[in-house]
């Protein structure tokens, strides 16, 4: 190891303990950090959503111990509606926002980026630093609004107006509310500050020989998702400052004339609450992606590695993220079909919907192909790849039903919706947030997880999933609202409440599924048996370096790329793969280098 | 050379360019990295400018009946003159770039005071156009005053919070200019951060070509 040696040696200086783990510049800590405060804010969010199916499944019940622990919230232990409603809407936020983002992101992107592309570190490390100490101010700030007066915001996710816009509209419309706003803005800058570092290190710093052609799809899905990000984050950020004015300045950017609060009409006109809800989703909808499109690079590279086959249609791969990310931009509408839409422009937005399923279709086949008569080598990385696969398609398909307005009418706002994004979205983006710790973990702490847990984990996992959100469908079917606090109180949805009971019991099981991940987790942080340099056998650049990398990752030189990321299987050769960086060293048949087109030899 | 071989080796060069191991663009990641922030910046911009339009359009009369938004501020004294010596700015400061590329410190420090003092003078007009608003009635909630029910209340608003996050723009690209200034008064101002601080600043200028288009003029 004399080349890592000479790396800490050239880094010159011992840093001391602020500087190496907590203020530190380098991507990997970084990413470290973003990762485990993510998975911490897992953890909250996904208690907020057991409240939430703790009142669904038992509404009106009284749990006097949890009346103990939250004695504002649930009064005699009995929930409340202004705490519901505070839990839907931070469940939303903090796992779209300050999980799933700054997760996939925050944390794969700065751990992985510049160890994919033969890079030492990001292009501007100091910045880098600063979007990850722009996260924890913006958490303090979100969760201190559970304590203010009127509790955390209860708006939902999307902070419609004029809920969200009038102080007086509802308990959470408070203080809670203006902190959502702040804590919000501070993230977006963390957002700007990390997908300025990730366009300029992924187009400027990639090691000699890495053409943009022979990028790992991870890279891809980063790359593209940063550009999604810088885009899409600023109108957001717009819609905040004008949101804030609405609430503290006095004016009616999204305030109508002639509302009224308690029958007392507000101090307010001139302004359109439609402006926010296009503002909102012209971000929103991009941010989807910006959710998925990394997930979908990850699991291109745990399949091609677990088949042991290049992936399929490279080419493909790559123009299908970039058309998606594209037409991601054209589609917000149809978040909005029952807002009052004129019906030409519902029918255009019908279209740019329907057309992105293309792209996305394309991606499904050339992952099917991928696996098509493969020697599958079932780690509970791959079990998460193939598992993400599964929901995609799940969630995709219902995704072609609601994108036609004459249906989506009948099921905006159902739990229908809540079915669709949490498979689609949600669960096939946190499926590929585990596959990629698992995959990666070796990398990042130099210790193997246990496969064994693993593997329980996914099935309880995999499971679990479905028999909570499956179910959902046929809920939202039947008419069920999808932030509704007393689906009781109606005769039409009292029918449902033993499915209700069967969602919950599942969702508990679910929560209860991924401590098994978190004690894999840390034990194997400490107990986990050594990991060797590339224990799966994978041709990326990021295994050439030591598990973990030294600080500054490469020895004396960087490494230079002979071919693309997928040679596995390369015929006529002893070893089932090339990495990208080894030497050109084909005995006999014909070079595959540079190839992007995924077919291969058998 | 016959043309196609050019072609060829052109095609052979540019594949290189983005071969990994240099940089596509041929420039440092700084002046990448501020390219990408202006664009980001750009559709905040966008935005704000939408959410102007979307008000005055649905608001059917603007500002108010029979008025026009120019009657309120003194276009050809204050406002078009301000956005003049803005655009200047813009000119000195390609000039301080220009200076710093060729190594001559002096003119750099010259013209980049010259570009700072464009910008101060902007922010005091902005300032005295603000303040006689603000006497007409104008309020960020709405007119008050004899003016009061007459007028759109959404006409001072966006006025206030787009020249208002322009403004910002502005003062932070003074504290910017001014810190380059003292640096290359120093001697430690590179050429390239020079340029780099110049396009912000062409920026923020082509930015308020379209606020005092949208906002003053029309």
């Amino acid at each position: 190891m004399a080349h890592v040696a000479h790396a800490e040696a050239q880094a010159g200086h011992e840093l001391s303990f602020w500087r190496k783990y907590i203020f530190s510049q380098d991507h990997k800590v970084i990413g470290i950090q973003y990762a485990l405060t993510s998975m911490f804010m897992a953890v909250l969010g996904g208690l907020l959503a057991m409240f939430i199916r703790l009142q669904l499944g038992w509404p009106g019940q009284s749990w006097p111990l949890l009346g103990r622990l939250f004695p504002s919230g649930m009064p005699d232990g009995q929930m409340n509606q202004a705490f519901y409603l505070a839990s839907v809407t931070m469940h939303g936020t903090i796992m779209i926002f300050f999980v799933l983002t700054t997760l996939l992101t925050g944390g794969f992107g700065n751990f992985l980026i510049p160890l994919m592309i033969g890079a030492r570190d990001m292009a501007f490390p100091f910045l880098n630093m600063l979007s990850y100490w722009l996260y924890p101010p913006a958490i303090i700030i979100l969760l201190a609004s559970f304590f203010v007066s009127g509790g955390a915001a209860g708006g939902g996710w999307t902070a419609y107006p004029p809920l969200s816009a009038l102080p007086g509209a509802a308990p959470g419309s408070g203080l809670g509310q203006t902190l959502w706003l702040i804590s919000l803005a501070l993230l977006i800058l963390a957002f700007l500050f990390g997908s300025l570092n990730y366009i300029t290190t992924i187009l400027q710093l990639r090691a000699r020989g890495l053409s943009m052609m022979r990028l790992p799809l991870t890279i891809w899905g980063l790359f593209v998702t940063a550009i999604l990000s810088l885009l899409a984050f600023p109108v957001l950020l717009a819609a905040a400052i004008m949101l804030l004015f609405d609430r503290i300045g006095g004016t009616s950017f999204f305030v109508p004339a002639g509302l009224l609060i308690g029958s007392v009409p507000v101090d307010h006109r001139g302004g359109n609450p439609l402006l926010w809800q296009h503002l909102f989703w012209f971000l929103g909808h991009p941010e989807v992606y910006v959710l998925i499109l990394p997930p979908m690079g990850m699991i291109s590279d745990i399949l091609a590695n677990n088949a042991r086959k290049p992936i399929f249609g490279y080419r493909f791969m790559v123009g299908s993220i970039v058309a998606i990310a594209f037409l991601s931009f054209l589609v917000w509408g149809h978040h909005m079909y029952t807002s009052g839409m004129a019906p030409v422009l519902g029918t255009a937005f019908m279209t740019t919907t329907l057309v992105i399923a293309v792209p996305s279709a394309i991606k499904t086949f050339n992952w099917l192909a991928t696996l098509w008569r493969a020697k599958i080598r079932f780690t509970s990385a791959m079990l998460f790849a193939l598992g993400f696969l599964s929901l995609f398609v799940t969630g995709g398909l219902t995704g072609i039903v609601l994108a036609q307005p004459p249906v989506d009418i009948y099921f905006q706002d159902t739990f229908f919706v809540v079915a669709h994004f949490h498979f689609v979205m949600a669960s096939a983006a946190i499926f590929a947030s585990f596959a990629g710790t698992y995959y990666w973990f070796p990398k990042m702490f130099g210790r193997m997880m246990n496969e064994r847990l693993g593997k329980w984990h996914f099935w309880l996992t995999f499971v679990g999933i479905y028999a909570t959100f499956f179910p959902m469908h046929y809920a939202g079917f039947m008419g069920m609202m999808r932030r509704i606090y007393s689906p009781q109180i109606y005769a039409h949805l009292q029918g449902l409440q033993p499915l209700n009971v069967f969602v919950s019991i599942a969702a508990f099981v679910l929560f209860a599924a991924q401590f098994i991940f978190l004690y894999n987790f840390f034990r194997s942080l400490f107990r986990g048996p050594q990991a060797e340099r590339n224990p799966w056998r994978a041709t990326t650049l990021e295994w050439e370096a030591p598990s973990p990398p030294p600080h500054l990752n490469w020895g004396e030189t960087l490494p230079t790329v002979q071919r693309w990321a997928y040679d596995y299987s390369p015929p006529d050769m002893a070893e089932d793969f090339q990495p990208q960086a080894a030497p050109a060293a084909v005995p006999t048949g014909r070079s595959r280098e540079g190839r992007g087109d995924g077919g291969h030899a058998r | 050379m016959s043309e196609a071989l050019q072609v060829r080796e052109q095609h052979r060069t540019t594949a290189s360019a983005w071969g990994g191991g240099e940089s596509p663009f041929a420039v440092p990641w700084a002046k990448l990295m501020m390219w990408l922030f202006l664009l980001s910046d750009a559709f905040t911009f966008a935005a704000l400018l939408t959410g102007y339009a979307a008000m005055r359009i649905t608001a059917g009369v603007w500002p108010g009946a029979g008025m026009k938004a120019a009657d309120f501020f003194h276009v050809t004294t204050v406002v078009g003159p301000m956005t003049f010596i803005l655009i200047c700015s813009s000119a000195t400061m390609a000039v301080a770039v220009g200076a710093a590329r060729r190594g001559d410190h002096r003119t750099t420090v010259r013209f980049l005071a010259l570009t700072v003092l464009g910008g101060l003078a902007f922010l005091g007009m902005q300032a005295y156009e603000w303040t006689g608003f603000i006497r007409e009635g104008a309020r960020l909630t709405g007119f008050v005053g004899e003016l009061g029910g007459k007028i759109q209340p959404m006409f001072p608003a966006t006025f206030f919070v787009i020249t208002g996050f322009h403004g910002g723009h502005v003062t932070s690209g003074v504290i910017y200019l001014l810190v380059k200034t003292i640096q290359a008064s120093r001697g430690r101002a590179s050429a390239e951060s020079v340029e780099i601080t110049g396009l912000y600043w062409h920026f923020v200028d082509l930015v308020w070509v379209f606020i005092f288009t949208l906002l003053y003029l029309i």
